[in-house]
């Protein structure tokens, strides 16, 4: 590890993390020369990446709260442990700012943005407000939260129905919903409310104006300590199912140059406005008309960050751990080239029709590998895909000169994949794949939807 | 008499009925978190509930009896 002039040496980290991403992280530490500290919970013993890692701690019982979520024990082992950093990964305490400040507090650098532009972000009605203020197009909604349902029906009122109704501490797809008309506004702001409650500690509801026909497009920006803001260009995230993706791909088919250009200004400026550190996703849906709206900010790595490594030859966690130590971005944006188009496929372990999860014993699995394949697995032939956790099984990324190569290589590599003991969702991706929307390029978030309605 | 069993493995997330309920063919008694989803568990025919044999937060594993109707 080197000694720079502002910056600080890391030679321990705990990653505090699970399957995929955890041994993700634990291969760049290794180049970098980094020792690793892994978590589990008894259900994870026997999963690569707590084998990988050169040190491993069990932290309890499968369910997440006893295990994961467990901040005090985690910074616990930490301390006992004498790392200088923790990676919190995706998901779990990821974007928590209670555990950001813990850490903090306990004289550990935390692998992200500070505690105060986490809680900033994560209160999605406040950064809507600071994003209006910023300058930052926003969809059309509620710039406070609502208080009750007669303030919600007059407002939708409006700007016009459909409407989505959204948790303010929500994320990820969880706590939304959309709605028709005011009789499914009247009907679901009660539950909502209390969802909202009950899965993010606060009931702040506010509501967007519905964007049919729309795209999800993301720009990744990086900052350091010293004010430098760079973008990595974007990823087009439109297939998801209930709100999450399962296919990426980098760059976005159809999208102007010039819309582009202005998307990355933006997402500059979002992360200017909270003074970030670190690596950052702004999140935009972008109409039709290539109009462009502000979503959200992800304050951490994404679990799609590969296809963004696979365009632009770059290690964004080794650039995570730099950024942490106080370093400069090692480089400007001048010197950041894309090359080639990079698709990126979530195998989930569910039912291609109900959609259900299918956890179970992976009897046997094999890859359809080739050059400029990457696979970043959780699981291996032979493990239990258990319920207590999300039913990504991995995560496959595909490179190619240009888009129409990718989707070839990308069904290819998919036929000669072979995955038995679950269900997994590669028959829809296959499907998904197939179609005329996707291979044209021109789709939008329901996609999905629109091929489950043709195929009944 | 008819049981309601665990379609799959997961944490008992909700309880719609109780004991002495009436339920109908297909009404959703029991959502179940597994995954990190949220899946229904519906009473295959109609009939009055006799006992709720989980709790919120049980862990129930594939085949486990959720609820006796008659």
């Amino acid at each position: 590890m080197r000694f720079t002039e502002r910056g600080f040496a890391m030679n321990k980290i705990l990653i505090a993390n699970r399957g995929e991403i955890a041994s993700r992280i634990i291969r760049t530490c290794k180049q970098m020369g980094i020792e690793t500290v892994a978590i589990f919970s008894d259900a994870d013993a026997l999963l690569p990446y707590v084998q990988e890692a050169d040190k491993a701690v069990c932290i309890g019982a499968p369910p997440v709260n006893q295990s994961y979520l467990n901040m005090d024990l985690i910074i616990d082992i930490a301390l006992k442990e004498g790392v200088q950093g923790i990676h919190p990964g995706y998901g779990l305490l990821s974007e928590n700012s209670a555990f950001a400040r813990k850490v903090k507090d306990s004289g550990i650098k935390f692998i992200g943005p500070s505690p105060e532009t986490v809680d900033e972000m994560g209160n999605k009605i406040k950064a809507r407000k600071k994003m209006m203020a910023a300058g930052v197009p926003v969809v059309p909604g509620s710039v406070t939260g609502l208080q009750n349902v007669e303030e919600a029906v007059a407002f939708a009122e409006k700007i016009g129905y459909p409407v989505m109704l959204k948790a303010s501490g929500g994320g990820g797809g969880i706590g939304m919903i959309r709605c028709e008309n005011e009789q499914a506004l009247n009907q679901h702001f009660e539950s909502t409310k209390n969802r909202a409650l009950s899965y993010f500690g606060t009931d702040g509801v506010f509501i967007e104006k519905c964007i049919d026909r729309a795209r999800h497009i993301e720009v990744q920006i990086f900052a350091d300590q010293h004010d430098q803001v760079i973008h990595l260009f974007e990823r087009n995230c439109s297939v998801q199912r209930r709100n999450q993706k399962v296919i990426e791909e980098a760059g976005s088919p159809h999208l102007s140059e010039e819309t582009k250009r202005k998307m990355y200004e933006a997402a500059i400026k979002a992360a200017k406005a909270v003074h970030y550190e670190n690596a950052g996703t702004v999140e935009f849906i972008v109409d039709e008309d290539e109009n462009f709206y502000f979503l959200e900010m992800n304050t951490r790595l994404q679990v799609e960050h590969p296809v963004t490594e696979m365009i632009t030859d770059l290690d964004l966690v080794k650039w995570q751990i730099s950024v942490a130590c106080g370093e400069k971005l090692p480089l400007t944006q001048r010197d950041i080239m894309k090359r080639g188009h990079a698709i990126e496929l979530r195998i989930y372990a569910e039912d291609p029709k109900t959609f259900y999860p299918s956890p179970g014993t992976i009897t046997s699995l094999s890859w359809g590998m080739d050059d400029g394949i990457r696979i970043d697995a959780g699981y291996s032939e032979g493990l239990k895909v258990t319920p207590f956790y999300d039913p990504m099984i991995a995560k496959c990324v595909i490179y190619s000169e240009t888009r129409e190569a990718c989707i070839e290589k990308t069904q290819k590599f998919l036929l000669e994949t072979r995955i038995e003991g679950i269900k997994t969702n590669i028959p829809f991706i296959q499907h998904v794949l197939m179609s005329e929307d996707f291979q044209n390029g021109y789709y939008f978030t329901n996609i999905i939807d629109k091929l489950k309605s043709i195929n009944h | 008499m008819k049981e309601v069993y665990a379609s799959m493995a997961g944490t008992v997330l909700n309880i719609f009925v109780n004991n002495g309920d009436e339920v109908t063919q297909g009404q959703t008694v029991i959502m179940l978190e597994s995954m990190k989803m949220e899946i229904p568990m519906d009473a295959e025919v109609a009939g009055k509930v006799t006992e709720v044999k989980v709790n919120i937060g049980d862990f129930v594993n594939e085949g486990d009896i959720l609820l006796t109707l008659e």
